[in-house]
């Protein structure tokens, strides 16, 4: 279906990332948000704050991190499409709940705009070093879907990408920005409404008596209930059977656990997002995501200018991994050059993915700045030689 | 179906439960099952459209309130209840959202929650059922511990002050402040009414007994000798000062009403502040719902 016209600002823009994820959210039908303030990423709500009551929704400002990435499922399970907005510190405080949101299938999205850590690390400064904890921070066995803009008009499209997989696959989706993509100021183009996707809840249309609240589709993801609308329905934590009640055997274990993995494994070919350039014929191939992306770029065309035959992979989803792409790249070139702002995360899904069928060098910084793109010629050019 | 099945009367209680989820994990002698009973009571007598009362609880014995209730129902995270309530009520204004958890949850990992959706004053209900003690994980000391009490982790007795909760709430801004123990079960049930009808941040402290780790290694007695106890040291004061409310091991216990008073909730607020700033530009809702 088609956005509802109140949230989307149709029009030609310049705007920050923060603010461009802001709208895409609007447009994506969020009514709903709950935040905590954390630098870089309040821009997000605090736009949001200003904009909500003219559209029809509510925004509130909670204690803390805890209170935000719950009170957003409370108002999912309410019937809103809800989201919040967070960077390192924050989203380490918010863990638990990601376990929450997918084990009761609630759909919501985070974003995260990364800064450097460990702690209260560089709060003004870029990273990209959440990606792990984004795939594994909570405990226990699961699977989410991560997004990376490259820019304010990217930090628009993936946002409503964020919420329509959210919806679809009904797990939580993570938008993870960065300091330079949220605070970078470019052109944004939000297209009219009836241009613009977006999936709706599946609600089920199934009366009480014959609903079960967990009880899967063909696709392997269930139907959802409306509150206060007879069905009794029951939302745990724990691990529970198809009518939502606990059921803590290991057998029940294995069925939901295997289960929240496979909507999501089973999709992968469906969900997985990424561009690619001049890979036919590359010997080299340049692997980066988000704002290294584009220093990247710089990097791959001086190789170019120097005649190396350099490819560029650029990950749009980091989760799920388009492990079956670089398996293939891996297979035609002689070396992968990963670039990242962090000291090595999706770099070792890379080096799982290629198997030793190519060479993998990576191109970490410790985060504060974006790269220089020297420092990743220097690298394409070692391993070109 | 058999005659004798047919001529059995049911229970009034059971539309308001998961009969098929019974029996329950309480311990005998627990008295949370005892104000569940309340609870369906107050459903019955209430003049409220129960579709769309919605229960959400938090982690630990009472936590499983939300389990066993016929209601739309959420078993969230330890401490986060009041969180998560939050935005179930402000996206769905329509419901009648209630948290039903215990001490240790809502006083001491979710103490922040509860003190800033009191202050807030959103309209939700809490009954905390306490038993001064966590009892899920065996006994530990909570926030609502009294001082000389044995638990496993003050093996040598408690030390350090409880909280006062009646007092804790009311200060926060709760509208809404009783306490009864499941020794008053019609009072009880007649206060659960009472919180439906009004709105805002209200409050209900209920003390029972946990026979298996707080009364047993205290030498207290069991679940009927508890209930003994509280019929003898419970003392009725309506309207006392939740100053001199305060617990102790074997001290009087104050029951009553002590706090009902009038306050914009905080959807009000929040929608006459909007209206005033933005005029015609506010768009009202009665839902956030999504398409």
């Amino acid at each position: 279906m088609h956005a509802d016209p109140a949230g989307v600002m149709t029009g030609t823009h310049f705007l920050d990332g923060d603010h461009a994820c802001c709208e895409g959210a609007l447009a994506a039908g969020a009514r709903f948000s709950s935040g905590y303030p954390i630098t870089p990423s309040t821009e997000v709500v605090e736009r949001f704050a200003a904009r909500v009551p003219t559209v029809g929704g509510t925004f509130i400002q909670m204690e803390d991190e805890l209170a935000a990435s719950i009170a957003l499922q409370g108002a999912v399970w309410g019937g809103a499409k809800a989201f919040t907005v967070t960077s390192g510190p924050g989203f380490s405080l918010m863990m638990e709940h990601i376990g929450l949101a997918v084990m009761t299938e609630t759909p919501c999205v985070f974003v995260d705009v990364q800064r450097g850590g460990p702690s209260t690390g560089l709060p003004t400064l870029p990273a990209q070093a959440d990606m792990m904890q984004v795939r594994w921070g909570s405990h226990g066995d699961y699977e989410i879907i991560a997004l990376c803009p490259n820019s304010p008009q990217e930090c628009f499209d993936l946002t409503i990408t964020a919420f329509n997989y959210s919806e679809q696959y009904r797990c939580p989706v993570f938008v993870m920005m960065d300091e330079v993509v949220g605070h970078m100021t470019e052109k944004v183009v939000i297209p009219p409404p009836e241009q613009i996707e977006v999936t709706p809840r599946r609600y089920t249309t199934l009366p009480p008596d014959e609903f079960l609240a967990f009880k899967p589709c063909e696709d392997l993801v269930p139907d959802m209930p409306r509150t206060g609308e007879g069905y009794n329905v029951h939302v745990t934590g724990l691990t529970h059977d198809e009518r939502g009640y606990p059921d803590m055997t290991p057998a029940q274990q294995d069925k939901l656990v295997r289960r929240l993995q496979d909507k999501i494994k089973k999709n992968v070919d469906k969900i997985t997002l990424y561009e690619e350039e001049q890979i036919e014929g590359a010997e080299v191939v340049v692997v980066s995501y988000g704002i290294t992306s584009r220093v990247a770029q710089r990097a791959i065309e001086l190789a170019r200018k120097q005649g190396v035959r350099v490819g560029k992979f650029r990950l749009i989803t980091a989760w799920p991994f388009p492990e079956k792409q670089i398996a293939e790249i891996a297979a035609k070139v002689k070396a992968i050059v990963v670039v990242e702002l962090n000291l090595g995360q999706m770099v070792r899904e890379v080096e799982r993915a290629v198997a030793g069928k190519a060479i993998v060098r990576f191109v970490g910084h410790a985060g504060g700045s974006v790269h220089r793109p020297e420092d990743i010629l220097q690298t394409i050019l070692e391993v070109a030689r | 179906m058999s005659e004798l099945t047919e001529l059995t009367p049911q229970n009034p209680v059971e539309q308001f439960l998961r009969m098929d989820r019974i029996p329950h994990i309480w311990c005998p002698g627990c008295g949370i099952g005892t104000s569940v009973n309340s609870f369906a009571h107050a459903l019955i007598d209430a003049k409220i459209d129960t579709r769309n009362v919605a229960i959400v609880s938090g982690i630990g014995c009472t936590g499983r309130v939300a389990g066993y209730v016929k209601q739309d129902s959420f078993h969230t995270t330890h401490g986060r209840a009041i969180p998560f309530a939050t935005g179930l009520k402000l996206a769905n204004p329509k419901l009648n959202v209630v948290v039903y958890s215990g001490d240790g949850d809502l006083f001491a990992i979710g103490g922040n929650h509860l003190i800033h959706a009191a202050r807030r004053n959103v309209d939700i209900k809490v009954v905390c059922i306490n038993n001064l003690i966590y009892a899920m994980t065996g006994g530990q000391t909570a926030p609502t511990t009294p001082n000389d009490v044995i638990t496993s982790t003050n093996p040598y007795g408690t030390f350090d002050a409880a909280f006062n909760l009646p007092y804790l709430v009311e200060a926060a801004g709760a509208v809404y402040v009783a306490r009864w123990t499941v020794f008053h079960v019609k009072q009880l049930a007649r206060a659960m009414q009472e919180m439906f009808a009004k709105r805002g941040f209200s409050f209900i402290e209920v003390l029972s007994p946990c026979p298996t780790l707080y009364q047993r290694r205290n030498k207290m007695g069991d679940g009927l000798d508890t209930m003994k106890f509280y019929k003898e040291v419970s003392k009725i004061r309506n309207g006392a000062s939740t100053k001199d409310v305060a617990l102790t091991k074997s001290g009087e216990i104050t029951v009553g009403k002590f706090v009902d008073r009038e306050r914009s909730d905080y959807r009000e607020l929040m929608h006459d502040r909007l209206l005033d700033s933005l005029g015609d530009d506010y768009v009202e809702t009665e839902a956030c719902s999504c398409q």
